[in-house]
């Protein structure tokens, strides 16, 4: 009976395993779409970056309720994940609670922490359900939440209220048993908060707890392992994603536009100015901007599995919050789901990139990027450093060089530059005139 | 005027013609050069330095677009074009230290010159204004104009989240004494004016409101005189909003510069 049981575990281990591992490389693959970087630079930096952001959550704290139930899941999920390795333990080995004879009188105190931090889990996501669906906080509701994200968000909530749910219980009956069978129930001592489940299974015969108790272990083993399957398909691949997002931020300032430097070439030659490095590797000029994925950077694509949606980009936007259809939340979300379905293509032997489609007509319009005013609302809001503008300012490059495809007024714009060297049509002879008045009073 | 200047606005050409080599050079931006309105900023800045005896220059007719508003709304060879053929000026002037006071002049040229062979000590005006007041070479006139006064800072995009800039203004201001009362949204959370991106430069597109009437309703709730701002595009943006709320004769906007001018 045992072996089945041990034998069962390591089945649907294997099964989650495989899953998982094909949906890490398929995500791995959607990333490798984007063109190369070199973030390696600057190690130490990058590593701070990241454990004050990723890890201790800074830029949550602008918002301070979020932050504190975001908190407690988080929390709640690091230190919980130490009690899904005793399952671990204990599927495999056919054990059971098999840290308790090691931890003595530190194991109660452990799954009392535990328990605490699971009624914490549990209470943050029924407020965070709240949220949503009752009090709908209006950055939940806005236009790209359709209606898979939206049910993406609720599905991540429900299933952590039943996983917590599942452990209070399985923890009730297991102590009902302790008393009624101590010989094959390892004492645990008294647990507060699955304490206060007792009464409702103390009717329960026996084998009735035994069965429960079981079935709790079971439903939260094979939970986790499912939902672990289930965030790479969902915005809550974040969990993961925060990390190495964090990692390759943006260390220059937010302000600064990273150069072209195939355009610097040829303004070069056209100006006559002999660069530095000659042409040695005269490697293929690709398209200016980006159309597609492909013609973004990995660093971007990668921030689009790292977007949980929470929408603090778009509901600092100025354009978003006028009206405009431009909103950074979707930005990202079309750029993942863009990469998603090109690499699902590759995969299966289809079209890939030349499927007809594109990031930019297809998924983002012209509209929504021409009305971004690149003021890093944005940037500044993520809370785990994604860059929107980036990807928003890559496609009116590719708007402007390739299509000459910007609005009537910015081609005006150019030509004034082009002629006046200013982005009104005033004549170059009157760009001093400011001074006239100065000069003259002096004299 | 100083007496390293021959003239209240002398120009690199002349300067250099004369052998010598400002301090700083004054980058004046298309705005401040052309704009009705932010001419009298120009002017005021330029009538700062003159009062405290710095030694400046300006690039007067040699001065061109930084390419800002091209590179933002795509149009990448333009950009290079003007700053390629800026930094050759700059450059041949042997500049080594800017101050402007156009944030995005100011962003364009810190930040993105560099690429392009472009490296110089580029400071916002506002920057300037407090190192000037904190060395004690402004010294406002006690109850100056402004003392007491109720005045808000609306934060530039590019000066505040492109350059981490926030409280240089902010001492500007309070060097005024004046009652400086803070927007909701300021600093990292600062609304845009909605010019900032080449936005200046078209009608918005379709929405339900205007950026700089929803960020100009927010500068009114505050009960503040006046509107602060530290950016040529900020200041259109906001006095158009102050005039479309119809209290143009209550409210001012004004740039930091006009600001500490009118006090000294």
């Amino acid at each position: 009976m045992i072996y089945i049981q041990q034998i069962a575990f390591v089945l649907v281990l294997v099964i989650a395993a495989w899953f998982l591992i094909r949906r890490i490389k398929h995500i791995r693959a959607s990333i490798r779409l984007g063109k190369d970087a070199d973030l390696s630079d600057n190690s130490s930096e990058r590593w701070k970056t990241m454990l004050l952001v990723a890890f201790g959550q800074k830029k949550m704290f602008k918002r301070i309720i979020p932050a504190f139930l975001h908190l407690l899941i988080y929390v709640g999920f690091i230190v919980i994940n130490i009690e899904v390795l005793e399952f671990v333990l204990d599927g495999l080995s056919g054990n059971h609670r098999l840290f308790a004879p090691f931890l003595g009188d530190v194991y109660p105190v452990l799954m009392n922490l535990f328990e605490f931090l699971a009624v914490a889990v549990l209470f943050s996501c029924v407020i965070f359900l709240i949220r949503r669906n009752i009090l709908r906080v209006p950055r939940f509701t806005s236009r790209e939440m359709t209606s898979w994200p939206k049910l993406d968000a609720n599905l991540i909530l429900v299933i952590e209220i039943l996983l917590m749910f599942a452990i209070l219980t399985m923890n009730a009956a297991d102590q009902l048993l302790q008393v009624r069978d101590p010989e094959h129930y390892t004492a645990t001592g008294h647990l507060f908060f699955s304490g206060l489940l007792m009464p409702f299974l103390d009717g329960m015969s026996d084998s009735g707890l035994v069965i429960m108790e079981r079935t709790m272990w079971w439903f939260h083993i094979v939970g986790i392992l499912g939902f672990a399957v289930y965030i790479t398909y969902s915005k809550h691949l974040h969990i993961f994603m925060a990390f190495p997002n964090t990692y390759y931020s943006n260390l220059i300032p937010k302000g600064q536009m990273k150069n072209m430097d195939v355009v610097t070439n040829e303004v070069n030659m056209m100006l006559g100015i002999q660069s530095e490095a000659p042409s040695q590797n005269p490697e293929e000029i690709g398209r200016f901007g980006a159309r597609d994925v492909n013609d973004l950077t990995w660093k971007h694509i990668m921030g689009a599995f790292a977007c949980t949606e929470c929408g603090r980009c778009t509901a600092e936007c100025p354009a978003n919050q006028t009206g405009k259809l431009l909103s950074p939340r979707k930005i990202m979300m079309d750029t993942r789901d863009r990469a998603e379905e090109v690499q699902k293509s590759i995969s299966s032997g289809g079209k890939g990139l030349d499927d007809g489609k594109s990031l930019l007509g297809d998924y983002i319009t012209k509209e929504e990027l021409f009305a971004c005013t690149s003021c890093n609302a944005c940037v500044e809001a993520c809370p785990v450093n994604i860059n929107p503008l980036e990807i928003i300012l890559e496609m009116r490059r590719y708007v402007a060089m390739e299509e000459s495809g910007t609005p009537a007024s910015w081609n005006a714009m150019f030509q004034n530059i082009e002629t006046n060297f200013a982005p009104w049509k005033f004549p170059t002879t009157d760009r001093f005139k400011w001074a006239d008045k100065l000069n003259q009073e002096s004299e | 005027m100083s007496d390293m200047n021959s003239k209240p606005v002398p120009t690199m050409a002349e300067m250099s013609a004369a052998g010598k080599s400002p301090e700083i050079l004054f980058w004046v931006g298309c705005a401040g050069s052309f704009d009705d309105r932010y001419k009298n900023v120009t002017q005021a800045f330029v009538s700062i330095l003159n009062k405290v005896n710095i030694s400046f220059a300006v690039l007067g007719p040699e001065e061109s677009c930084t390419g800002d508003p091209a590179r933002r709304a795509g149009n990448e060879f333009l950009f290079q074009m003007q700053a390629v053929s800026n930094i050759q000026v700059l450059n041949g002037y042997n500049v080594k230290k800017i101050v402007t006071a156009c944030p995005h002049c100011f962003n364009t040229i810190k930040n993105e010159y560099p690429a392009l062979g472009g490296e110089y000590e580029v400071i916002h005006h506002s920057t300037f204004l407090q190192q000037l007041i904190d060395d004690g070479k402004v010294v406002l006139k006690g109850g100056g104009e402004f003392k007491g006064k109720k005045i808000t800072y609306h934060d530039s995009c590019f000066l505040g989240r492109a350059n981490n800039i926030y409280e240089a203004p902010r001492k500007v201001l309070e060097a005024l004494d004046a009652e400086l009362i803070e927007m909701k949204r300021c600093r990292t959370r600062g609304f845009c004016c909605g010019a900032g991106g080449a936005q200046m430069f078209k009608d918005a597109e379709k929405g339900n409101k205007e950026v700089n009437i929803d960020r100009t309703e927010e500068a009114l709730e505050t009960g503040a005189s006046t509107v602060a701002v530290a950016c040529p595009f900020c200041m259109t943006m906001m006095s158009d909003g102050v005039k479309n709320k119809e209290k143009e004769n209550e409210v001012k906007v004004l740039d930091l510069a006009e600001l500490i001018a009118r006090d000294l």
